[in-house]
């Protein structure tokens, strides 16, 4: 574990992202929630409203609002024009904002409710306009309970924000997303040790301010002050100095494979002369929107994926027609370029221990119509939402006695520790090999092929130097060879490997 | 005998609280002058409507229908600031402000119209009522709550006002301390010209600080009378009610020390 010593310095970009963000949004979280306070303080209805609404906010989960910001601010362009951000620090500091809402709100209230009548009385008795009664009155005496509230906003807000990751927003979130992913525990902790050592940082300066407020110690309460304006500051310098020209932003969605081949495109541009920058993490749908709005500039997406997600489509025409038909209509409707396939397929496919199998008897997905009421089927989160599933299913008449969903790295242990018989496994996972597992035959052809693509924004679409940079990536890449690098980074022996890494090892593979 | 101009006039003032027909009338209808320089206490059972007629005076609270006139003007038509800097408010919950040491409590007023109170000044107000100068850099939670209570008084002296109106000002403190502070602003009454206006549930107090004692019931003025008037048997049934209280108590205490020196 001395590995996270090492990760730690790195994180300072990291650190800077997450302490602007959650700065801002508890900034702005304040300008709302305490005018909202006074309004509060004067009406009962409003003060009932306010509470109840920032309460519901809280019972979403902070990911899920997180990502409800995307279609939000996606239908407000036909407002606000294509220029409105509809990923990074825009919908994250919209979402963390609104979760800070509540418990600021809810202590300038109670504060205000809570202060002596004899002390309001007075203010009127000799003579204070509403204003100073305010000023000199009702917001130093609420003031340290007000504190109270922003210090628990600004720790539920700091982790939160590692939320943001998801989103495409930089934070401490990075490292703990992509060493989840790739099984990197020195990466979770580094990231988890660093989110949390900032929150405790913040409520302890925080909490000096608080007392000060309280004690009406000057000194305290302004070099509290000085303390978190001086880390503000930083981390925006820090921010700041990063060069002012845009980089190449390289998304990958949340699997090993997307890691890895951003890391090799990356790899190439930089080799180009191009300055680069990661977005890990993403979701499946964020990734597909971003591109086309530019927000992020290269992916590496699926025929399958945009054939039934975007075009809803549920027919199958064969590989090379849903090819050409994906790339007209990326071309036309997004002003996508589909720079072409990078040569493997990660496609969707059943896969069952190889013990298991011939227990059953099974080797196709016929065969398992029969077995599936006596058996689980475990998939990623989305898969049994996935129009792959529904047509699998209707195809074959598949009826299981139970569906389960894990994140896609743990679906391999759960089917070896028997918690499912069966998992949507992908083509090119290097534990189908690994684990010798039996990838069901799919007689019927439900399954759509999933061609592995090279889309690139409009923003880079006829840059020619990032075409010729990435052109020698196309067809170059097998299906063997992606499942070594995505075994390299997937085990968890001696042998385990970087994305980074794998990247490399991957390049030298096919002869890059 | 000539009256000279009232300072305070209340013309048919009627106050109702809420819906009409839920919690009613607080005061209804009240007319009466208040002659400068005179001390008038307004005494009456809980409930009479005694406090909100007070603070009609300073528009605490504003007549459904009705005026208040202060020096001839109609108060409403005053703005509060200046209006409560010329009326001296001291009421039973004292209400210094915590967060202000008490130089800074007795100073709020003429801040707040832009007057600055130099230190002199702060001594001699605190002198006034009876309080160490030292105390001045104090906080309130520092002090007794007698204490707490002069500089109250203070407070409301500080923007020299021409009308000191009172709200059960003693209420919370011992008998001792009620006494002593009592008699401090009865004596500043006529130290300092004041006119001023005391509601008080305690009909002694009344009869022994104020110089005219009007009486409350159920938001009329039933009463207005000298205490020497009242004692004499004039008010009317609720005015002798209240009058009978202390003179019953006075009587038995006169009765307790007869034979106490007769025993001795």
């Amino acid at each position: 574990m001395n590995d996270i010593w090492d990760i730690l310095p790195g994180l300072a970009d990291k650190l800077a992202a997450h302490v602007v963000l959650s700065a801002s949004a508890i900034g702005l979280a304040m300008l709302i929630a305490l005018p909202m306070a006074v309004w509060a303080s004067r009406s009962a209805v409003v003060s009932r409203l306010a509470l109840s609404l920032a309460s519901l906010v809280q019972t979403i989960p902070a990911l899920a609002l997180l990502a409800l910001f995307f279609p939000l601010l996606l239908s407000l362009r036909s407002i606000f024009g294509e220029g409105l951000p509809t990923l990074g620090f825009l919908p994250a500091l919209m979402a963390l904002t609104l979760y800070a809402l509540l418990p600021i709100l809810r202590n300038a209230v109670t504060a205000q409710a809570n202060l002596d009548p004899g002390v309001l009385e007075a203010a009127d008795g000799v003579g204070m306009t509403k204003w100073q009664k305010l000023t000199l009155v009702e917001a130093p005496l609420s003031a340290p309970f007000i504190m109270a509230g922003i210090r628990t906003a600004a720790v539920w807000t700091i982790g939160a924000a590692t939320l943001a990751t998801t989103i495409g927003q930089p934070s401490l979130g990075d490292p703990i997303f992509a060493g989840l992913q790739t099984q990197n525990w020195a990466l979770v902790l580094a990231g988890c040790l660093a989110s949390a050592g900032l929150a405790l940082a913040a409520d302890n300066l925080l909490w000096v301010i608080e007392v000060g407020l309280d004690k009406r110690s000057r000194w305290m309460t302004w070099g509290g002050v000085a303390v978190v304006m001086l880390g503000i500051l930083a981390a925006l310098w820090a921010q700041g100095s990063g060069t002012g020209e845009r980089r190449i932003i390289i998304a990958s969605k949340s699997f090993s494979e997307q890691y890895i081949l951003a890391q090799l495109i990356g790899a190439r541009l930089e080799a180009a002369g191009y300055a680069v920058e990661y977005r890990d993490g993403l979701g499946s749908a964020v990734v597909h929107s971003a591109v086309a709005s530019s927000s992020i500039d290269i992916s590496v997406d699926y025929t399958g994926t945009i054939w039934t997600n975007y075009l809803k489509r549920t027919d199958n025409p064969g590989r090379e027609a849903m090819y050409a038909t994906i790339r007209d209509w990326e071309r036309t409707q997004n002003g996508v370029t589909v720079l072409g396939r990078l040569g493997f397929e990660n496609a969707y496919a059943f896969a069952m221990r190889g013990d298991r199998a011939r227990e059953l008897g099974v080797t196709s997905l016929t065969d398992l119509t029969a077995a599936a009421p006596r058996l689980t089927v475990g998939g990623d989160p989305e898969f049994f939402e996935r129009p792959e599933w529904i047509a699998v299913r209707d195809a074959y008449g598949l009826r299981f006695a139970r569906s389960r969903n894990f994140a896609p790295t743990f679906m391999y242990n759960a089917l070896a520790s028997g918690e499912a018989d069966v998992i949507s496994a992908y083509t090119s996972d290097g534990r189908i090999a690994a684990d010798k597992l039996v990838v069901l035959a799919d007689p019927e052809g439900a399954l759509p092929s999933y061609d592995a693509l090279l889309m690139l924004s409009p923003r880079i679409g006829n840059d020619k130097g990032v075409r010729a940079a990435l052109e020698p990536l196309l067809g170059a890449i097998s299906v063997e060879a992606m499942r070594e690098a995505n075994l390299a980074v997937d085990r968890e022996d001696a042998k385990k490997q970087t994305p980074k890494a794998a990247a490399a090892a991957l390049a030298k593979k096919s002869g890059l | 005998m000539t009256t000279p101009s009232p300072l305070l006039r209340f013309d048919g003032v009627i106050c109702r609280f809420g819906a009409v027909t839920a919690v009613g009338t607080a005061v209804g209808g009240v007319s009466c002058d208040i002659a400068p320089g005179s001390f008038v206490a307004l005494v009456g059972a809980s409930g009479s409507g005694k406090s909100t007629l007070l603070k009609t005076v300073n528009t605490l609270v504003a007549p459904t229908t009705g005026r208040v006139l202060f020096g001839g003007e109609d108060v409403s038509s005053l703005k509060p600031a200046r209006l409560r800097r010329r009326v001296g408010y001291v009421f039973q919950g004292i209400g210094l402000f915590p967060h202000f040491s008490v130089a800074e409590n007795i100073a709020i007023g003429p801040r707040l119209t832009g007057e600055k109170l130099l230190p002199d000044r702060i001594a001699e107000l605190l002198a006034l009522v009876e309080l160490d100068p030292a105390l001045a850099s104090r906080m309130p939670d520092e002090l007794s709550g007698g204490q707490r209570q002069r500089v109250g008084v203070a407070r409301a002296l500080a923007g020299e006002p021409e009308l000191l109106i009172m709200d059960e000002p003693f209420g919370a403190l011992d008998p001792v301390t009620r006494d002593a502070l009592g008699r401090k602003v009865r004596e500043l009454h006529v130290t300092l010209g004041l006119t001023t206006v005391m509601v008080t549930h305690d009909m002694a107090e009344a009869l022994l600080l104020a110089d005219r004692v009007l009486v409350m019931d159920k938001g009329q003025l039933v009463a207005d009378a000298t205490p020497r008037a009242l004692l004499a048997g004039a008010g009317g049934a609720v005015a002798q009610r209240l009058v009978s209280v202390p003179r019953h108590q006075a009587e038995q205490l006169a009765a307790m020390e007869g034979s106490a020196e007769r025993e001795a």
